[in-house]
């Protein structure tokens, strides 16, 4: 009893004490978040055969504000009188080309111009996957891919080496005249580019070549397969881990910048070593003593 | 402040060109500058500084040569460094420390202790002396006088005759350097030898280029771009292998075509080719008009192909015509027609020379 | 001038003979068996005048000495055929990929052989470096007027080592049968091709049948490896033989005129700064090729005649070409069943061919233009031929138009612009940019020109602004020094030319046999030295210098003091100061 009886005085006085409110607030918080975590499951699902009619409509909600005014209330496409288009037609883009446009920022396009360029993006993934789902529900298109599609992880280091070769040979063959040989990106008629790929995402290369944004060519599962898709991608990934041999790349663009540094780099550090040499050197008044 | 004019700066055995004025010096040439020492020079202190400082740099110079030496058997190849390769990066630095090491040393050797005082030396006129020439022309036409060159016109003209036509076997033993079209058209190597034909024949399969695999029309949508290489390329050579070698090459370097799908309603076809495209589906060649650059930079909504090399560009749904850049013909359209398995063939060869022009194209 | 004082050593007491050395003992042996003492003699202490404008054509010496060294390393590895092969080599990429044996060597010395990517690296940066230091040791040599008489052999020699650099550029790149260097010469093929009547010929002689055979990488590699560097090695030779003969130019100064060198001995000082300059440039190409990553050939891959990438651009001296190329318009003619390629003929027959022609005749035609036969050892400054450097640089801007219109792809994704409009505007602006570039640098000489005169009458500007006590402000002038004087005069008037070609009466007739060039030539050489501004005469001088004396005199009141404005307020004593001057 008088065990208790002390202790319980004690609790008593700290109970009155400055970090007591603190502590049950924090214990609170604990509580709830916790709770909160365990009983609600918040991780969205961007796969298109899981989408709900809620996404769906949060999807619409998105387009109406962002997205009609250039291609429709419906995504019908809006048509100028002359025949000129201000937004094409988006029934049957599919979700890939919407995750594609969204996720990489061209979509919502900031000004008219030869092409859209990429910038930061203004949806988040939800929201974006929410455009997908929506523009999906207008009409069939390519999915969003999923990881299996475009990744080497499980394979063989054999098998990955010889995809990684193969895309290479692939990626010449289709890419590289568009993209260069780095991936550095390239010029096209009237303003247009193919743009640098240095930074781009996985899953957006696989679906700009599924799905053949803007002005560059489709190159549907027809045309070049999703495991030759993946072997390109595996591709550039290993370009991107490959250490720079030579040295500093130069931006990656070939005997243009070589030229250049050659130019300044080279002949201006020769030039200014033949001034230097050349130079009079310090003098005095000094006169000589001869010995 | 004038001063008459100094000497001219003539020889006299310069020729005198009476349009050309004097030179005339406005004032006299002051002779060479008071020569200033530098420090080094009057100051002992200086000097072994200098001297010390030289050497200091070639023993740097040696320092990276010891170091290179010691990359040269540490460091592999795979080891990186900033994300750069390390071993050329250390191989570079520590070569370009020892050479600017001695260079730089030298340089500074020369420029703080070595003597520094400018000295003067006369020039020669560039011609020789007129005895010399004089001399020289006498014993030039002695010479000839002698030989009888001037006098005798049959041996001298029988002579260049004769070692004028010595050059032509110096010409004419490069002829094998290699064939003429003509030749290699009438001997053909390979199928499709000559620069009239390709390997694509009648019936031959449109594949798609490294992976071989043949096309059906349903495979492509609109707007897709293919890459495709006569099926020959895989199983033409010997037993229904691969080609190899020369052969693929040259087969590759007339035969590698595109093929894209349009939107029907955007294609003008070309007189007599109404037959020559599958529902849309179109191939030319690849192998650009001006000088032969692979071309596959093609814009999906406008239907242009452009070359990457100078910016030729064609429409692919006019007959592929030249809309801008250097190319002055179409590229050559392959006529495609579908097998009985449903794969793209081509109708027959291209119906004219594949690549750049060249004199006797026609 | 007193020339009997002529220094030749740097002593200043007479040299003693001493004990005879070892390096005596061994020039001993050798002159008894070579008898080379007589041209040693002459040479040891020849006389090098000394501009760093002097050391471009040495940057260009040496870079070739760093070719040939590098060059032989890479001939120890490299493999010259076509033959293919299947790469089972370090380089990830590419295994299983067939290509030539050329392009697996070439790997191999990359990433197998230790320090064979640096010297690749080397060897390709030093080849950009020759071509650069050649040209700009050209335009150096023709703005200063060096290349007139007794040196035009010498310029001649010049124009052939550029152009032969620049061919062994091309078929060096062109070895390891990679995509970007076989894509040029897939297009080299097609500029043969376009040849009238012979191209099919040359092209399959060439490439031993049909493009691309198996013989062209071998053909390359004697041509870089035997042919060009013997006839670069034997050009160089002769380059270097004139300019010991005819020994350096140099600028005019004091102690300086058309009779003499002044400068440092070859032994020690020029050897020393030659040397050590070879050590540096060998230096700057290791520290390039070690730190900056050139020609990677393995993202390109092998040559494939079904592939290409973006970008594809010669190396920057073909750039040129590689540019009129490319803006040119698509002009072909067919008749009688013939083809003639204008659209390739033009830009890459016809115009180098052109063009360099005309710069090798270039101190032809200065000759002509000016009727100047004596020797020239002074140099020029450039503003004092405002035509001549006109010229060039009009030259200079239509070779940059060419250069940046090979480049247009590069410059459209860069700056955001169109290719297309690019090439029309280039179309434009290489007609009319040289002409834009030639009257205003004419006309920046002249102006220059008339700075140098009025520096001379009436003395340069030392920035100290005098105030007159009505008020009126003026600025200081002193004369100049006599040296710099001296400097600015040492030029030549040029020639009266009276109204009428040379060989023509009063009338205007000209005299049998010098007919229709001789007004032509008249015609020209007014215009050439039209404007040009003179140096003065010796009565403007005389002016002048009066002048300048009424000036000093009305400021006497502080000649020889500091002019820092408080002369007449006695806000300090200003007696003993002195004016600053050169």
């Amino acid at each position: 009893m008088r065990l208790l009886n002390r202790s319980a005085g004690r609790l008593s006085r700290h109970r009155r004490g400055p970090l007591a409110g603190l502590l049950v607030i924090i214990a609170g918080l604990l509580l709830t978040g916790g709770l909160f975590t365990a009983i609600v499951n918040t991780t969205a699902q961007a796969d298109e055969t899981a989408s709900s009619a809620d996404q769906v409509a949060q999807g619409r909600d998105l387009f109406l504000v962002s997205c009609a005014f250039c291609h429709g209330q419906n995504g019908e496409g809006i048509r100028t009188e002359d025949g000129n288009q201000i937004g094409p037609s988006l029934v049957g883009v599919g979700a890939a080309a919407v995750d594609f446009q969204v996720g990489t920022g061209r979509m919502p396009m900031a000004q008219p111009g030869a092409q859209v360029p990429s910038k930061p993006e203004l949806f988040d993934d939800e929201e974006t996957a929410a455009l997908a789902a929506y523009v999906a529900s207008l009409g069939p298109g390519p999915a969003i891919p999923t990881e299996e599609d475009y990744s080497i992880e499980g394979l063989s280091d054999e098998e990955r080496e010889a995809a990684i070769s193969r895309g290479g040979q692939i990626f010449l063959t289709n890419c590289t005249a568009c993209h260069n040989f780095e991936g550095s990106g390239g010029a096209m008629p009237h303003g247009g580019y193919a743009p640098n790929l240095h930074e781009t995402s996985a899953r957006h290369i696989y679906e700009a070549m599924l799905t053949g944004p803007q002005n560059m060519p489709n190159f549907a599962n027809g045309n070049l397969s999703p495991d030759e898709k993946r072997d390109v991608i595996a591709y550039l990934y290993s370009l991107r881990e490959m250490p720079n041999y030579g040295g500093f790349g130069l931006g990656g663009l070939g005997p243009v910048p070589e030229g250049m540094a050659a130019w300044l780099l080279g002949i201006g550090l020769l030039v200014g070593f033949a001034i230097w040499i050349a130079a009079h050197t310090t003098r005095t008044n000094k006169k000589k003593v001869d010995a | 402040m004038s001063t008459p004019p100094v000497t001219d700066g003539h020889s006299h055995d310069e020729p005198v060109d009476e349009n050309l004025p004097a030179r005339d010096d406005l004032y006299a040439n002051p002779g060479l500058e008071e020569h200033h020492w530098r420090p080094t020079d009057v100051d002992p202190k200086a000097e072994k500084r200098a001297e010390r400082q030289v050497a200091a740099l070639f023993t740097l110079s040696a320092l990276c040569t010891v170091l290179l030496l010691v990359a040269y058997f540490t460091i592999d190849a795979d080891d990186t460094i900033g994300g750069l390769g390390a071993q050329n990066l250390a191989f570079g630095l520590c070569l370009a420390g020892a050479l600017l090491g001695i260079g730089i040393g030298i340089i500074q050797w020369a420029r703080k202790l070595m003597a520094d005082v400018e000295i003067v030396e006369y020039r020669h006129p560039a011609a020789s002396s007129e005895e010399d020439r004089a001399v020289t022309i006498q014993a030039l036409s002695d010479g000839l006088e002698e030989s009888g060159i001037g006098r005798r016109p049959l041996v001298r003209n029988s002579l260049l005759g004769a070692v004028g036509l010595l050059g032509l076997p110096a010409v004419v033993f490069l002829r094998d350097l290699g064939p003429t079209n003509a030749q290699v058209v009438a001997n053909p190597p390979f199928p499709g030898s000559g620069l009239e034909h390709t390997v694509w024949t009648k019936g031959m399969r449109v594949v798609r280029d490294v992976v071989g695999s043949p096309i059906r029309p349903s495979d492509l949508e609109i707007g897709d771009l293919v890459n495709a290489e006569p099926e020959a390329l895989f199983n033409g050579g010997e037993d229904g292998e691969p080609m190899e070698g020369v052969a693929l090459q040259v087969a590759k370097s007339k035969g590698a075509v595109v093929v894209v799908r349009i939107e029907p309603d955007e294609i003008t076809p070309g007189k007599g080719r109404e037959n020559w495209s599958v529902d849309g589906i179109l191939c030319y060649s690849k192998i650009c008009t001006h000088v032969g650059c692979p071309i596959s930079l093609y814009e999906r909504t406008t239907h242009h192909l452009l070359c990457p090399c100078h910016q030729s560009t064609f429409d692919l749904a006019d007959s592929a015509r030249v809309v801008f850049g250097p190319a002055a013909r179409p590229l050559p359209q392959l006529a495609l027609a579908v097998d009985d398995e449903g794969y793209l063939v081509a109708q027959a060869d291209f119906d004219e020379p594949v690549g750049p022009s060249y004199w006797e194209r026609g | 001038m007193d020339t009997s004082k002529v220094a030749n050593s740097n002593t200043t007491t007479a040299a003693t003979a001493k004990k005879p050395s070892k390096a005596a003992a061994a020039a001993t042996w050798a002159d008894e068996r070579l008898g080379i003492a007589t041209m040693a003699k002459k040479n040891l202490r020849k006389v090098f005048p000394d501009h760093w404008s002097f050391m471009l054509g040495e940057i260009a010496l040496w870079s070739f000495v760093v070719l040939l060294l590098t060059g032989v390393f890479l001939t120890l590895w490299f493999t010259p055929s076509m033959g293919e092969v299947q790469y089972n080599g370090t380089y990830e990429q590419l295994r299983g990929v067939h290509m030539s044996e050329a392009f697996a060597s070439t790997l191999r010395i990359s990433f197998d052989v230790r320090g064979g990517l640096l010297m690749r690296q080397m060897h390709h940066w030093s080849a950009m470096l020759f071509i650069a230091s050649m040209m700009i040791h050209l335009l150096r040599v023709f703005f200063t007027g060096a290349y007139r008489k007794p040196r035009e052999l010498n310029w001649v020699i010049g124009s052939l080592l550029l152009l032969l650099g620049t061919l062994e550029g091309f078929t060096g790149y062109s070895l390891p049968d990679d995509l970007l260097s076989g894509t040029g010469v897939r297009a080299a093929d097609g500029f043969i091709k376009a040849s009238p009547v012979v191209g099919t010929y040359m092209s399959f002689f060439l490439f031993g049948g049909e493009f691309p055979g198996e013989s062209i990488i071998p053909r390359l590699y004697t041509i870089h490896v035997l042919l060009i560097p013997g006839l670069l090695l034997a050009l160089i030779a002769a380059h270097m033989l004139l300019l010991v003969y005819h020994k350096h130019t140099q600028w005019p100064g004091p102690g300086r005129t058309e009779k003499n060198v002044v400068g440092y001995p070859m032994l020690p000082v020029y050897a020393a700064k030659a040397g050590g300059f070879f050590f540096i440039v060998f230096g700057v190409t290791a520290l390039l090729g070690g730190l900056l990553s050139i020609n990677p050939v393995w993202k390109y891959g092998p040559y494939d005649p079904s592939k290409v990438t973006a970008g594809s651009q010669p190396d920057w001296y073909m750039g040129w070409p590689d540019g009129a190329l490319r803006i040119m318009p698509g002009i072909e003619t067919h008749i009688w069943g013939y083809t003639i390629s204008w659209n390739v003929m033009l830009p890459i027959l016809v115009l180098p061919l052109l063009m360099f022609t005309i710069l090798m005749l270039l101190p032809f035609i200065d000759a002509w233009i000016t009727g100047d036969k004596r020797e020239h050892h002074l140099l020029e400054r450039p503003r004092n031929a405002p035509t001549r450097t006109a010229l060039m640089v009009a030259l200079m801007t239509m070779y940059g138009l060419f250069w940046i219109a090979g480049g247009n792809d590069i410059i459209a994704i860069k700056l955001h612009s169109s290719i297309n409009q690019i090439t029309y505007f280039l179309r434009m602006a290489v007609f009319v940019g040289p002409v834009i570039a030639f009257l205003i640098t004419r006309r920046w000489c002249i102006a220059l020109q008339r700075k140098d005169n009025e520096t001379l009458l009436h003395g340069y500007e030392t920035g100290i602004i005098m105030r007159s006590p009505e008020g009126g402000y003026s600025e200081r002038h002193l004369p100049l020094p006599e040296s710099r004087a001296y400097t600015l005069t040492a030029r030549e008037r040029d020639p009266a030319l009276n109204g009428g070609p040379e060989g023509t009466d009063a009338n205007g007739i000209p005299a049998p046999g010098k007919g229709r060039l001789a007004g032509l030539q008249h015609r020209v050489r007014t215009l050439w030295y039209a404007d040009n501004v003179q140096k003065p005469t010796p009565a403007e001088l005389e002016d002048g210098h009066h002048h300048a004396d009424h000036e000093h005199e009305l400021q006497e009141g502080v000649e020889g003091h500091a002019a820092d404005g408080h002369q007449f307020d006695g806000h300090h004593l200003v007696e003993d100061e002195t004016l600053r001057n050169h």
